[in-house]
């Protein structure tokens, strides 16, 4: 089925607009851009056609990448059950999103090497979800991060969004790290990366109700995931991210990148569930970003940040989807959030574009009248994520609660409690931008028809989306089987979303009073939430700051002995050229040198010789 | 006694390459003597051209593997490689040194004869097969860098680089020397298989503090000359003072022929042993790394920076040889060939940039590189995100046999401490890549000149190499890997 | 056959001897043969060299310096003759070329040292160029 032409088409795109945009006028490049992802849209849409109903993986092997003894890896890619989903979302997600992106770039500089990146962006994340190994997985997810990376830097005349950028990459290598150490372990244990070897092995492996190999193998595939998919403790990195531009937002830090994680746990799930201890703490570390997270989002002003950290949260309940066994309740989660998520970023960029950048709310206010297509939308994407019945939300976050309602039922309480937080927040957000008066100074106008097409389009399915029926059609493949729960604990959830869309329209739209006199009255608890817990301080006075130091000081002035002042460092000295700084982090002073070889020489001796090495 | 010392033509044959660049190396030294002031110097082809010849010579050399001399020289894959390893350096050398020598008003042959000399010592170092061969390959090439690293005599930092390079540097040499004559006197050979065959015969007889401390004492040896903690303080000074090319050279020639021959000694010499060494090795490596990458991160100076990123990456070599496998002797290899284009790459970017008396050497100096110099700065971008170890380009399959082999040899701590530490040094590379890309052009990027012809061979060249390794790694790992079972 | 030890360092033991008596009878007969002609100029210890008191920090000419490397190069590599000369029976024609390859090295090295003038000690004055901070004659510049 050439299933090598779906990544192929963006990166000729991007490399079509990065080597000649420059010259290219802005028509050539929309249509380069969007035209490569429109033609591998069709072509996942075509293979799928094809492949229905899909009940065995395909697979397509190209040629041997890497051969050297026991280690070999093939360029192999495979389209399943699963991944079949993903390509939909990415493809079709991806290409709303371009093409909304046409207009809001319209006055960008660099428009052409935004829409490379963005197309570098697919290959990457097609080739993530393609791979048919771990390392191809993870070329994948190396080069979503490098082009997350490089498109949140993208106003890089800020120097908050170049901090931001960086912020994200080493977050995520941290996460990385977990994955690539994962990797080895799972070639060490089963001989091959190959995901159909690796997982036919695992699931002969009995179930481990200790610490053993397969629970170290997943749980640092989620400390893999807690990086890309910006859970506790690594999620620091996702709310700086929204720096980037809007269309990237939705892009990458809400419809797809962010969703690698689970769908590598998905992808994983025949060792995971052999490794039930790393099921509980996936179902754990979920629940929590997603509470934790849906506190932050209650006091927020800045309309993307709100979002952000709904992002955030979202995420949680995917991944307490996959923790409490629920696979299929994760990825339909994925695939509905892909929808209503995008759109309220996009509706939150048209408002942004109309208020000309401007994205604290309280600069807004009363923008039903003048943008109705992007508030109606709005709303929509609104409801869908507030769990409201008949919209996609609601089939997805219904199925995740019951699961963990059957898995314990704290988890289902908790996480119905982070469901009315959710509706809360986001139709504060939504009153506040959308009704009363307008507070800021701009002329807010509509969007054009570029980026309110997209927009309509996605709110249709964030309304709908939740008749395709995901859980039936992984079912086979994920061997799970849905529960049953009370009437009651299935309409909850329905009144919980009810619940905070009321109490935001009385907070907001009746007694707009009300919230500041919280604020007041709770000023303590109000700054520790606005100011997102100090989590960002914390880890600035707990690891980056000492890091820093102790290279300088500790380090340094550690191996400095100090004991000769570089007296013979006359040359030196006088060289201005040599950096004054580092001048006094090493001394420069041979004698000093010759005294650490010394130093250094007796040691080894002493050790190989004299102790025959420290076993 | 042997009565014949005749060597036979194909002893001649497997020091081939040795050969070839001694005596072009003499050539230019005589041709530099008749030299009138004033007249030009062509040193410069004749070394491209003498290269070339010795790149073939090495590897027609590898086709009949086998000893020379006496056993003092053993031409097999894991010399070969290294030896064509070196070559291929010097010749990135070569190209990326025409137009600093032009700025710098010191065109003079000299310059070639004398990185001729050091890479006949390197390229010795990776076949011998003996300790005095050792220690003579250490010193050939160790003097000429000496020099090279000072060539620009009226810089006070080229005089501080190449004096502080010649006191430790023969001062670690004296270590080595040390460490032979006692590995001499316990076992009666200074040949490296001799030495293998006489600890495992007598091993319950050998007196093991003594072979320790010989171990010991050629260990300072080699773990100075690839700067490994506690032996690095001199490598920051040095590479920051010596002209930029040399800085390259230095950091990739030398090193990868260091790291053959430790490889080989203590694989196969202290082999017997290594359960005492092992251990110690551990230490270094994991401290080199940590001070490579910490230390790393606070510089400005970009020739600094990439001192300790090559002390880092010394580390995760050592990563390798600790592992004690062959899969781990591959590692080596591959990393090394890796490394060294990554690295040449990265300094040959400054050669030109740095202008006149390196004036700028800052990392933000490099500020709008990327608007300015689009091909330049993309380059770069390619060598940093494989010193990071992006997939996709070379450090990163470089990374992963490091690592697999250290995780197959039970080295589990090492290899998460290593993996952590590749995270911290994202950091500094990264920042290379924002001020490259997403600062506004400073005054140096403004008046930046055209990178010369050789240069940009150098820069396009490494950079290609960089990427064909991280895409496909096998053309170079197969070789590796069939190679590695030579060191036991 | 010798047998004892002392029989195997007999010869030893004569060359010694004979190396002494050597040294003090020359010593000796030129003492006492010898005709002198004192003056305080012949009554230091090095007649044509430097005061031997004075400032031990005293400046002296780069030159020396010079010479005395290249003397202790090329004496150095005279000393590989003597080994040479030791085995020169066993490896016939082979050592012979070898050593002639040698000493060819050396005298390239010898006559590159010539050129670039190292050997001049007296170098006729003339005008330091602005130009070239590396020119083609090293040691010129340095001296």
């Amino acid at each position: 089925m050439h299933l090598w032409l779906i990544p192929i088409l963006p990166l000729i795109g991007f490399l079509i607009n990065g080597i000649f945009g420059k010259k290219l006028s802005k028509p050539v490049v929309n249509i380069v851009a969007i035209g490569s992802v429109l033609l591998s849209f069709a072509w996942v849409l075509k293979t799928f056609s094809g492949l229905y109903p899909l009940e065995e993986a395909h697979v397509e092997k190209y040629f041997t990448w890497i051969s050297s003894g026991t280690f070999n890896i093939g360029f192999d890619l495979m389209i399943d059950k699963l991944n079949s989903i993903l390509l939909l979302i990415i493809t079709g997600v991806g290409l709303l999103i371009h093409i909304y992106a046409t207009g809001y770039m319209a006055h960008e500089e660099g428009y052409y090497r935004f829409f490379a990146y963005l197309n570098l962006f697919m290959f990457f994340m097609l080739i993530l979800v393609l791979g048919a190994n771990f390392l191809l997985l993870f070329v994948g997810w190396e080069g979503v991060g490098l082009c997350s990376y490089l498109l949140i830097g993208f106003y890089f005349t800020e120097k908050f969004a170049g901090d931001a950028g960086k912020k994200a990459f080493i977050v995520n290598r941290v996460g990385d790290f977990g994955f690539a150490l994962a990797m080895f372990l799972i070639f060490i244990q089963f001989g091959s990366l190959d995901f159909a070897t690796a997982f036919h092995a695992a699931e002969q492996m009995p179930k481990e109700t200790s610490c053993g190999i397969l629970t170290g193998i997943c749980l640092l595939l989620i400390l893999g995931a807690t990086g890309k998919s910006a859970q506790i403790p690594l999620y620091v990195w996702l709310p700086d991210a929204m720096a980037g531009p809007t269309p990237v937002s939705a892009l990458i830090h809400a419809a797809t990148m962010v969703t690698a994680g689970v769908y590598m746990v998905t992808r994983s799930h025949a060792m995971f569930n052999n490794a039930p201890i790393a099921l509980e703490v996936l179902a754990v570390i979920g629940l929590l970003t997603a509470f934790f997270a849906a506190t932050i989002g209650l006091a927020q002003t800045d309309i993307k940040k709100v979002f952000a950290y709904s992002t955030v949260s979202q995420l949680g309940y995917m991944f307490l989807g996959l923790g409490v066994g629920s696979y299929s309740g994760g990825v339909f989660h994925l695939m509905t959030h892909a929808f209503f998520k995008a759109l309220l970023f996009l509706g939150a960029g048209s408002v942004i574009h109309g208020c000309h950048h401007e994205q604290e709310m309280s600069q807004m206010g009363g923008l039903m009248k003048k943008m109705p297509v992007t508030a109606i939308t709005l709303f929509c994407a609104g409801f869908a994520i507030a769990g409201l019945p008949f919209t996609s939300g609601a089939a997805s976050k219904d199925l995740i609660l019951e699961a963990a309602y059957v898995h314990h039922p704290w988890m289902y309480w908790l996480g119905l409690l982070t469901a009315f937080m959710t509706a809360f927040y986001v139709f504060r957000a939504l009153f506040w931008t959308f009704f009363g008066e307008y507070r800021g100074h701009a002329h807010p106008h509509e969007s054009p028809i570029s980026m309110t097409a997209p927009l309509m389009v996605l709110a249709v399915l964030s309304l709908g989306g939740g008749f395709i029926n995901i859980p039936h059609w992984l079912e086979s493949m994920t061997h799970e089987h849905h529960p049953h729960v009370d009437t009651l604990i299935a309409m909850l959830p329905f009144a919980a979303g009810f619940g905070g869309i009321a109490l935001a329209y009385v907070m907001y739209v009746l007694a707009p009073g009300i919230p500041e006199q919280l604020a007041s009255t709770f000023s303590g608890l109000y700054r520790l939430i606005y100011n997102k817990y100090f989590v960002d301080e914390a880890y600035d006075a707990a690891i980056v700051h000492p890091l820093e130091e102790g290279s300088r000081e500790l380090l340094w002035k550690g191996v400095d002995a100090g004991i000769i002042d570089g007296v013979v460092n006359g040359a030196g000295k006088t060289s201005a050229g040599i950096g004054g700084v580092l001048r006094r982090l090493q001394s420069g002073s041979i004698r000093n040198y010759a005294a650490w070889v010394v130093a250094g020489s007796i040691l080894v001796i002493v050790a190989i010789g004299v102790m025959g090495g420290s076993h | 006694m042997p009565t014949n010392f005749m060597p036979s033509t194909e002893e001649y044959f497997r020091i081939l390459p040795e050969l070839i660049l001694t005596l072009a190396g003499v050539l230019i030294m005589f041709l530099e003597a008749l030299r009138k002031e004033g007249q030009k110097s062509n040193a410069g082809g004749v070394t491209l051209a003498t290269l070339v010849a010795a790149l073939i010579a090495a590897v027609m050399a590898g086709g009949s593997p086998g000893p020379a001399f006496h056993d003092m020289v053993f031409v097999d894959g894991f010399g070969t490689f290294f030896r064509i390893l070196v070559l291929v350096v010097g010749l990135l050398t070569v190209l990326s040194s025409q137009s600093y020598l032009e700025r710098h008003d010191a065109q003079i042959g000299e310059y070639y004869g004398l990185l001729l000399f050091s890479l006949v010592g390197q390229s010795l170092l990776c076949v011998s097969n003996e300790l005095m061969m050792v220690f003579i390959g250490i010193e050939i090439s160790s003097i000429a860098s000496y020099i090279m690293a000072g060539f620009l005599r009226d810089d006070k930092r080229n005089n501080e680089s190449a004096l502080k390079y010649f006191l430790l540097g023969s001062f670690a040499t004296a270590f080595l020397l040390y460490g032979v004559a006692w590995i001499y006197g316990i076992t009666g050979t200074t040949n490296i298989d001799g030495i293998r065959q006489a600890l495992l015969n007598n091993l319950p007889a050998v007196p093991l503090p003594a072979v320790g401390a010989a171990a010991a004492l050629m260990l300072v040896g080699f773990a100075f000359k690839v700067s490994a903690v506690p032996f690095q303080a001199w490598a920051p000074d040095v590479y920051q003072g010596a002209p930029a090319p040399v800085s390259a050279f230095m950091s990739a020639g030398p090193k990868a022929a260091a790291f053959a021959v430790f490889t080989r000694v203590f694989l196969t010499a202290f082999g017997p042993i290594a359960n005492r060494w092992e251990p110690i090795l551990w230490i270094v490596a994991l401290a080199t790394m940590i001070v490579g990458n910490f230390a790393a991160l606070t510089q400005t100076n970009i020739k600094r920076m990439l001192a300790y990123s090559s002390i880092a990456h010394a580390g995760y070599v050592l990563v390798a040889i600790v592992a004690h496998s062959e899969a781990g002797t591959a590692a080596v290899m591959f990393y090394l060939a890796s490394y060294a284009f990554m690295n040449v790459g990265a300094f040959a970017a400054i050669v030109d940039y740095s202008r006149r008396n390196e004036k700028f050497v800052n990392i933000s100096d490099l500020a709008g590189l990327g608007q300015k110099q689009p091909f330049t700065a993309s380059m770069m971008t390619i060598y940093m995100l494989s010193l990071i170890g992006v997939p996709l380009t070379a450090g990163f399959f470089g990374k992963f046999y490091i690592f697999k082999a250290a995780l197959e040899s039970d080295l589990i701590w090492l290899t998460v401490l290593g993996l952590l530490n590749s995270a911290v040094a994202a950091y500094y590379y990264l920042r290379i890549l924002v001020v490259m890309w997403m600062h506004e052009p400073g005054e140096a990027a403004e008046s930046a000149p055209e990178a010369s012809f050789g240069v940009k061979a150098v820069l396009f060249g490494s950079a290609l190499a960089t990427l064909v390794l991280g895409i496909l790694p096998s053309l170079v790992l197969d070789f590796a890997n069939r190679s590695a079972n030579i060191i036991k | 056959m010798p047998t004892s030890e002392l029989e195997k360092y007999f010869p030893v033991l004569v060359m010694a001897v004979i190396a002494a008596v050597m040294a003090a009878s020359l010593t000796i007969l030129s003492s006492v043969l010898g005709k002198r002609s004192k003056s305080p100029q012949k009554d230091t210890p090095y007649e044509c060299g430097m005061a031997p008191t004075g400032d031990a920090r005293d400046r002296f000419s780069i030159k020396f310096y010079l010479v005395a490397m290249i003397f202790i190069l090329l004496d150095i590599e005279a000393v590989f003759l003597y080994p040479w000369a030791v085995v020169y029976r066993q490896l016939k024609w082979f050592a012979f070329f070898e050593m002639l390859l040698f000493i060819a090295l050396v005298l390239v090295g010898y006559f590159y040292i010539w050129k670039k003038g190292a050997l001049d000690w007296a170098i006729p004055e003339r005008p330091r160029k602005a130009g070239p901070k590396t020119g083609t004659n090293l040691y010129r510049e340095a001296a």
